[in-house]
């Protein structure tokens, strides 16, 4: 592990990289944003003046050192800015999610006792508002956006620019406490904390310090041999470790410039206007584009269609093999360079991938059509594998070794070792300090050697080196029989297919396995407009008997691939049902980063679950729903109970 | 998912009141003259104090603070007695009505009412056989329409009546007609004076397309939009031209509730952001209660009340014309 001793020559803290790069790299861009159709940029050197001035500003306010500012506010600059101005003033920036239900926030801002809150617009300071009287610690406010707050009470509650006029104004009187408390900054000053999402229970405080982000920013950027002239798209949650490292650690630290959408829809425009050299999406985002790909490509012409299925064709044979350097034919190569003047160029132009060098994918499984189609257009799409506490960085795959089914080898300084009941531990120089105020979860996570349990069962292939992740180590268990139980494998496979988006299984000491599936609006609509199929809502298109077909083929397919492997044919669905609404973070079904909370399912819907153990042909159920103003209302429903064809065991026996 | 902008607390019904403080929508304020000739007007027990003499239009009250804090200032449109034939159909028989400066006026009435019609009268449309329009403390001429919209009115349609082909940010554009000098040749060279109005011109357009979030389709063809994405990008054309007045014929008409949602909202931040008289025509009545300061009745092209939303509601003639009376 790097101690601050062998770095003391480099910048020890967030504003001091900010500094650095002002003057290293004084004029070239360091942040653009979109807004009134233009990209607007900053250099470095703005960028620093403007930090440094809300950075006043928050010290005229009444920043003391240690204070918790709460961000919240979707991918803009002067968001980023604010998280680097609470370092400058010796404060903890504390993003946090902008979907966030008022009490959620409220939840979080009591935790760490926020005084400050930078945020976005009026929604989140609606919403912060509503929960003030919770918050005894919380005192002033911060709005970027003025509309619609002209007329609120502004006792307790300040304009960004205002804010930051206020700092030059009184510079003179500030600026030698700001530079005194920046000089007190180190290695292991708090540089950030971020709330993990948490699948059970609670959020909890992952205090990251100095030593976490720089090391981690600095090591992953010489994995990926990260450029200064490198764009990439901030679009993610700001309160995600990941983002935080793109946009904040790894940007200072490189140098390269962050770029902000204009808004969430415009998303993949934008996409396409900057073409990013390094990007990072969920499978998810990928998944949609492919779907959207496929969508379009239906309906093209006839002409454009051939050649798009016969290009493509070739992509997959070959491509993979061009991106990792191996050895291909003159011919293949000949064919392979007409498909990307024809083909593959142009649609990786529309998707915005034109000048993509390394992307990434994490967070979740993806499937292997999925990545194959990335990676035969010569995306340099990988996989990573990492979590909040080690401030993201685990393992990823290194250039020229992409496989769909591992996550990679260890990053540099990270260790890794796997304990007898298969969970994955890990240990590096980007460990997290601690949870804050929750020293038990600490202890129970982090043991005194540094070692880090991951929460995820996974092994290590013998030959590769790569390591491969099963499940997370609590939902593994045991069926009756006590075969292996891995939900999230069978999920993800059901998840592959484009009409489904998501998946629970359950099974866990029972004799079989059973299915919640929710289909996919944007697939399965597009596929019913195709087919003169009429629906009104969700609901309807989701029971349609042909709609219930198609997912019982999805599902005995699944079956025979689940079959094959022989630790895991146990898991085969017999019996599943077609939810009648789609999961939802809203209703704490899903957590905010869109992973299945299975406890809460189980207790939601134990109804249903029921009548897919005790063998009844339907199940009526009542859900409650919450709108996103928080309004409630229920669903009604009668659910059709169907059953799989799953493979004999006798098959595996023969297998074997 | 579902979506829907910045509607997290209590919605329509409670904007008003969590706005500002009073709980019902303010009554017309009392005024009475002082003897140093300043007009003092008294609302939610609040005092205002208003110089007298603002404006062209004297005797009405000068001007007046509702409870969610919006100035509401003169007279700045009067229909004296307009009457409206066509052939011997009279669309519209003698009303008047004034609209005040920053307020939101509605006109209600069952179909057929005459409510399309006195609309039309306002944007110079119709011409109207008897009555008089004053605007702006001055007795307006028979007009073009395109006069009408020189002199700050705009309007949206109950028909959707964009330029189909077009993309949203040049319907848009076409907003900035009135304020655009320069003429077809110098538009079609593209130089020097006529590149920096279109500049000009465009940020204006681009601040109300980021107002009413619609960037994302700006460079869509409006034909491919769905039908309340139509009715924002019309908002937005009638808002780029600046207007002191905007009519908006049934801007709610065929939304669902949540594209209501919006666009009430919308219609909200309009008139409070930019200080925007608004007059509007909307059949969803728990929409006009909720989002105007006052509302005009019509049954038959004739008047049936004028009020603030609670004296309409309690107005025994607008409860027969709405649920029919029982003829003995």
């Amino acid at each position: 592990m790097a101690t601050p001793e062998t770095r003391a020559d480099g910048p020890q803290s967030v504003p001091a990289l900010l500094h650095r790069n002002a003057k290293k790299f004084a004029n070239a861009p360091a942040y653009r944003e979109k807004e009134y159709g233009i990209w607007q940029s900053w250099t470095w050197s703005q960028t620093r003046d403007e930090v440094e001035a809300l950075a006043l500003g928050l010290m005229e306010m009444g920043i003391n050192e240690g204070d918790f500012v709460a961000i919240i506010g979707r991918n803009r600059p002067y968001l980023y800015w604010a998280m680097m101005a609470a370092e400058m003033c010796g404060a903890v920036p504390v993003p946090l999610y902008q979907d966030a239900n008022a009490e959620e926030m409220a939840y979080v801002m009591n935790h760490c006792g926020a005084r400050f809150a930078i945020v976005g617009d009026q929604e989140q300071v609606d919403k912060i508002l509503e929960v003030q009287e919770e918050l005894p610690e919380f005192q002033q406010m911060i709005y970027l956006d003025p509309r619609g707050l002209r007329k609120y009470d502004h006792s307790a509650m300040k304009q960004y620019a205002n804010v930051q006029e206020l700092g030059r104004q009184m510079r003179d009187k500030n600026i030698k406490e700001l530079e005194a408390r920046q000089a007190k900054l180190n290695y292991d000053s708090t540089g950030v904390m971020l709330y993990t999402s948490g699948t059970t229970g609670k959020p909890k405080g992952v205090v990251l310090s100095n030593r976490n982000i720089i090391e981690t920013a600095k090591s992953s950027s010489e994995f990926d041999d990260l450029r200064q002239t490198d764009d990439i798209l901030a679009y993610l949650p700001m309160a995600w470790v990941g983002d935080f490292i793109f946009s904040v650690g790894q940007a200072l630290w490189t140098g390269f410039c962050t770029n902000c959408p204009e808004s969430a829809d415009t998303m993949h425009v934008d996409l396409r206007e900057i073409g990013p050299t390094y990007y990072f999406a969920p499978p998810r985002v990928f998944e949609t584009q492919l779907t959207n790909v496929m969508i379009r490509m239906e309906d093209a012409s006839r002409m454009k269609k051939w050649l798009f299925d016969t290009f493509m064709a070739h992509a997959r044979r070959v491509g993979p093999a061009i991106l990792d350097g191996q050895n291909v034919s003159q011919w293949d190569r000949f064919k392979y360079k007409l498909g990307e003047a024809f083909v593959y160029g142009p649609l990786k132009n529309t998707l915005g991938f034109s000048r993509v060098r390394v992307g990434y994918t994490a967070g979740e499984a993806i499937g292997p059509e999925i990545f194959d189609f990335y990676r035969s257009l010569g995306i340099n799409l990988k996989q990573l594998y990492g979590q909040t506490e080690a401030t993201v960085f685990i393992t990823a795959q290194p250039d020229g070794e992409v496989r769909s089914d591992t996550v990679g080898v260890t990053c540099p300084g990270v260790e890794l070792k796997i304990a007898e009941n298969g969970e994955v531990f890990y240990r590096s120089p980007g460990v997290f300090v601690e949870y804050y105020k929750n020293p038990e979860s600490t202890a129970d996570t982090k043991d005194a050697e540094g070692w880090v349990a991951t929460g995820d069962a996974g092994f290590i292939e013998e030959d590769s080196g790569h390591l491969r992740i099963i499940d997370r180590a609590k939902d593994v268990g045991k069926m009756a029989d006590g075969s292996l139980f891995a939900p999230k494998y069978v999920e993800n496979k059901l998840k592959f297919f484009p009409n489904i988006l998501e998946a629970v299984v359950f099974g866990n000491g029972r004799a079989e396995c059973t299915a919640f599936i929710n289909i996919d609006l944007t697939a399965v609509g597009n596929w019913a407009e195709r087919n003169n199929i009429g629906y009104a809502s969700y609901q309807e298109l989701a029971r349609h008997p042909q709609v219930m077909d198609t997912i019982q083929a999805h599902v005995e397919e699944v079956n025979a691939s689940v079959a094959e492997d022989e630790m895991l044919s146990g898991c085969q669905v017999h019996r599943f049902v077609v939810l009648h609404k789609e999961l939802d973070a809203d209703d704490g079904e899903l957590t905010r980063t869109r992973k299945v909370r299975r406890r809460i399912i189980e207790e939601k819907y134990d109804d249903i679950i029921n009548a897919l153990y005790d063998g009844s042909t339907s199940v009526s159920t009542e859900t409650e729903v919450t709108y996103e103003d928080g309004r409630k209302g229920s669903i009604k429903a009668t659910l059709e109970v169907r059953s799989a064809k799953v493979q004999a065991v006798a098959t595996r026996m023969a297998a074997e | 998912m579902r979506r829907c902008r910045r509607l997290r607390r209590g919605w329509l019904r409670n904007e008003r009141a969590t706005r500002g403080c009073a709980d019902a929508p303010p009554a017309l304020p009392q005024l009475c003259q002082l003897a140093d000739g300043r007009a003092r007007c008294e609302v939610a027990d609040e005092l205002y104090w208003k110089d007298e003499g603002r404006g062209g239009v004297k005797d009405t009250v000068d001007s007046y603070v509702t409870a969610d804090g919006r100035t509401i200032g003169p007279v700045v449109m009067e229909m004296k007695n307009i009457t409206l034939r066509f052939g011997g159909v009279e669309a519209i028989k003698d009303i008047s009505f004034d609209i005040r400066e920053g307020e939101i006026r509605a006109i209600i009435g069952p179909n057929g009412a005459g409510k399309s019609s006195m609309l039309n009268v306002i944007s110079g449309f119709y011409v109207p056989q008897e009555g008089e329009v004053w605007y702006k403390g001055s007795r307006r001429p028979a007009m073009k329409p395109f006069q009408v919209a020189q002199q700050g009115i705009a309007r949206t349609f109950q028909n959707i009546a964009l330029f189909e082909g077009m993309s949203v940010l040049d319907n848009v554009m076409t907003g900035r007609l009135t304020h655009m000098k320069t003429g077809l040749f110098a538009q079609s060279l593209w130089k020097g004076k006529a590149e920096a109005e279109e500049v000009e011109n465009r940020e204006v357009a681009e601040k109300i397309i980021d107002f009413l979030e619609i960037q994302a389709i700006r460079k869509t063809p409006v034909a491919r939009l769905p039908y309340g994405l139509k009715k924002r990008v019309e908002l937005a054309r009638a808002l780029a031209a600046e207007p002191s007045i905007l009519l908006l014929d049934e801007p709610m008409a065929g939304m669902n509730v949540e594209e209501k949602e919006d666009m009430s909202r919308f219609i909200l931040d309009v008139n409070d952001e930019f200080g925007t008289t608004i007059a509007l025509i909307e059949h969803d009545m728990g929409v006009v209660m909720d989002l105007s300061d006052r509302v005009v009745v019509m049954d038959y092209g004739k008047k049936i009340g004028d009020g603030t939303p609670e004296e309409v509601r309690n107005n025994q003639d607008v409860i027969d014309a709405y649920l029919g009376v029982a003829h003995d």
